[in-house]
């Protein structure tokens, strides 16, 4: 060995270029394997607005349905209900939300919240519980007649779809 | 797998074979002339009993895919199909099902076998590593397996597990909505899981190699907890513990067949042969036993988060317990105060078992943060103090000592001379 050159030999280069476009790649290939797990398309098209009749609800009845598969209430407030619902001070409650905020204005008998409770998903039963609103029989989660979180491990209240109500007595979901 | 092979092959052709293959040498010197230490009790049948479950479990479960359809409207019809219209196809299943209790069973016994004579301390750190990514393997394939009947604890199992992930901040709901293939569980996510359950076996046979590699190369511990010195310390494989092994594998067999023939849905719920009705949630869902003690830690914390990273530190503090336990003895003969915390462990093992099956409410939810509160301590409290406090009793000098007396291991003695307690093995 004559002399020792410091700099880059033809290697090298091959190495870091070789290296540099399989990471890419290898990271290109990966996505597609990541991305179909996601809802599919026919999935997602599914999630279309469906209208729903109100009228046949007889007033404290539990309506349930679905919308891109997943479970919807539509309950009928009594007036007793509701009253209890609005009357409740925010303090009392872990995720602070008023009755107002949660149903529609002049419309504060039709409460719409999806079915599944924010802990672990199962359904809650209706008209149970010491606030009659729901009781989850998996893990003792209760809820109020505005399906507000008041007891047990749910973190949060029933969520509420998106939904625009067409006439009095007919909603939009979606 | 356990280094140098002594075989030599007899017939021209096992030489011609061996020389380009040593499979049959590797086979040798694994599992006859491996020397085992003499003193392995009936605790230690269990290794071999899950290697045959596992084989029972892959065997069973090819044959049900060939009449079982993965798809949400048939599934439960193609469950009903085997049970009723395959030949034996009732035999099949409940061989599956019950086996999958079984596996988890021999898994237990393994476990508290490795905490009792300490199987996890040097040299076995990554032995017993690989055995508790095993056992995760095992519960997610469990798991995803009571899915596939499509009944209703399937249905509701599926949904309250998966929902454990959107327990986590900010991404939790992305990863559920990846997890089912949709907005709940439904089509999609019993496709995938019917994928990955037949996949996942595979992944534990591979990690059981490993384990079994990792496991010749310190050979197996003891009763006594001390490591083999000498040749008078083990006996060879075969015939000593094929004999030992075979005969607990068929003891186990016919207790597992008393399940499979007689009482074949006792651990079994019988909402699972209702259709699964994303409507309904069973009014008392409870998972299998095997998850039941996890299940009451993840109940017994009133926080969702919490409760799910509760649920998974109560299996990940296993792959830290090689250095959680500070003592140097290994067997729980010779330490009379592990001894004792060691069946206090097992009992309040038991007591989540029993409160994750009961509704969660009033003095069941108060027992289940004590008996979470002590799970805990017990790794994290009173095993790193116990190995500081406790005073051990005498270690025999070798494993021939230990099973065989002083004078029968009298020359073993004055070889080795005496062992200090505080020797590690």
């Amino acid at each position: 060995m004559a002399t020792t050159v410091a700099e880059p030999t033809r290697r090298d280069f091959l190495f870091i270029a070789t290296g540099a476009v399989g990471a890419v790649g290898v990271a290109s290939a990966i996505w597609p394997f990541i991305s179909q797990m996601a809802p599919d398309a026919a999935t997602v098209a599914a999630g279309a607005p469906v209208d729903f009749d109100l009228g046949p609800i007889a007033e404290g009845q539990i309506v349930k349905l679905f919308w891109r598969g997943k479970l919807i209430f539509v309950r009928h407030r009594t007036a007793e209900e509701i009253k209890t619902a609005e009357n409740t001070p925010l303090s009392d409650l872990k995720d602070p939300e008023a009755d107002s905020a949660r149903v529609q204005k002049g419309h504060a008998q039709w409460l719409v919240v999806y079915g599944n409770c924010t802990h672990l998903g199962c359904v809650p039963l209706g008209n149970e519980g010491p606030y009659h609103g729901w009781a989850c029989p998996c893990h003792g989660s209760i809820f109020d007649t505005s399906g507000r979180i008041r007891q047990g491990p749910a973190p949060t209240n029933l969520p509420i779809p998106p939904y625009a109500f067409l006439s009095d007595t007919k909603i939009q979901i979606g | 797998m356990s280094g140098h092979s002594t075989y030599v092959p007899k017939s021209a052709i096992g030489k011609w074979f061996e020389s380009r293959l040593p499979i049959v040498g590797l086979i040798h010197s694994s599992f006859v002339v491996f020397p085992n230490p003499r003193n392995l009790n009936y605790w230690w049948t269990f290794g071999g009993i899950l290697a045959f479950m596992l084989v029972a479990q892959i065997v069973t479960g090819v044959v049900l895919a060939m009449h079982y359809t993965p798809n949400a409207d048939l599934a439960f019809l193609s469950v009903e199909h085997i049970m009723r219209d395959v030949n034996y196809g009732w035999l099949i299943r409940y061989l599956h099902a019950n086996g999958a209790s079984m596996f988890f069973i021999a898994v237990y016994v393994h476990m508290f076998r490795g905490f009792y004579y300490g199987s996890y301390k040097a040299p076995r750190e990554i032995l017993w590593i690989l055995g508790v990514i095993i056992f995760l393997l095992m519960m997610a394939t469990a798991f995803m397996g009571y899915v596939l009947p499509w009944g209703q604890m399937s249905f509701w199992g599926a949904t309250v597990i998966t929902n454990l992930f959107s327990a986590f901040p900010v991404v939790g709901e992305t990863i559920v909505s990846f997890l089912w293939g949709g907005y709940a569980v439904g089509n999609p996510t019993l496709n995938r899981f019917f994928s990955l359950h037949y996949l996942l076996p595979f992944m534990i046979a591979g990690v059981v190699i490993l384990h079994i590699w990792a496991l010749h190369i310190p050979g197996s511990n003891n009763p006594a907890g001390i490591e083999k010195k000498t040749e008078k310390d083990t006996l060879p494989f075969h015939p000593y513990f094929t004999v030992k092994d075979a005969l607990a594998l068929v003891v186990f067999v016919m207790f597992f067949s008393w399940f499979v023939f007689y009482i074949p849905n006792y651990l079994g719920h019988a909402d699972n042969y209702i259709p699964a009705d994303p409507a309904v949630t069973p009014a008392h869902i409870v998972p299998e036993w095997y998850f039941l003690p996890f299940y009451a830690i993840l109940r017994a914390i009133p926080d969702k988060l919490m409760g799910v990273l509760a649920m998974f530190g109560s299996i990940a503090v296993l792959v830290f317990l090689p250095w959680l336990d500070t003592s140097k003895i290994k067997s729980a003969t010779y330490r009379p105060l592990y001894r004792q915390f060691f069946w206090v462990f097992v009992a309040c093992c038991i007591g989540l078992g029993w409160l994750g099956a009961k509704p969660p409410e009033g003095g069941y939810v108060i027992a289940s943060r004590i008996l979470t509160a002590y799970y805990f301590a017990h790794f994290l409290i009173i095993l790193p103090l116990l190995g500081l406090f406790e005073t051990p009793r005498r270690i025999p000098g070798s494993i021939a000592e230990a099973v065989l007396g002083k004078q029968g291991s009298a020359s073993a003695m004055a070889a080795g001379a005496a062992a200090s307690p505080n020797t590690k093995g």
